[in-house]
């Protein structure tokens, strides 16, 4: 069950997501570090968590189904949890934020 | 072909490690307390990344429990923080 024997078909998009999804959760990172106000760095962790998340765990799903014969049930759990914990995250700390006064 | 997997999961690895340090960085130094919020949220989506890149390279399913356990209680944080910062009280009588 090493990763050596992975099979083509798996291995290639389990690569090509992998390097997309750290992309995206780079670029959300750099986002949030480089924009000049909160309501401007509110939304690049968004997007890099939310489509970093989904491309990792559907490449890990990829490798779990064609390496371990194992069902993905953990995935599909992080994943409806990420989607549904982002955006009430980011809508409590916006709210909190328009309530402190506009900086 | 399990060499281009490996080098994904390298790549993945670095860009999230820089991620984590540029969330850190604006931890550090955010003017107010919700960019700290913000930059903990990234912060702790990160640090999942990270062990679910080690749960795929090493296939065990412990690394999965622990990427939902932080899931969970970093988002349990989260919510408590933004609520201290509107309210000044997270659980209000």
């Amino acid at each position: 069950m090493t990763l050596t024997d992975l099979p083509t078909w798996a291995a290639m998009p389990a690569a090509i997501l992998l390097a997309i999804g750290g992309l995206f959760t780079l670029l959300g990172a750099i986002g949030l570090l480089r924009l000049p106000d909160f309501y401007a760095r509110m939304h690049p962790p968004t997007m890099g968590t939310t489509l970093g998340t989904g491309c990792m765990l559907v490449a890990s799903m990829l490798v779990s189904v064609a390496l371990l014969h194992r069902p993905v049930f953990h995935e599909l759990l992080i994943t409806l949890l990420i989607v549904v914990t982002t955006p009430i995250t980011a809508m409590l700390l916006m709210r909190a934020a328009v309530h402190r006064g506009r900086r | 072909m399990s060499m281009i997997f490996q080098y994904a999961i390298w790549f993945a690895g670095l860009c999230v490690v820089l991620a984590m340090l540029c969330s850190l960085l604006r931890l550090f130094r955010g003017p107010r307390a919700q960019d700290r919020v913000l930059a903990l949220d990234t912060f702790y989506i990160n640090g999942m990344l990270s062990l679910l890149l080690l749960g795929i390279r090493s296939g065990l399913t412990v690394y999965f429990d622990m990427a939902l356990l932080i899931a969970l209680f970093g988002f349990a944080s989260s919510v408590a923080l933004a609520k201290f910062i509107l309210r000044g009280e997270v659980i209000e009588p």
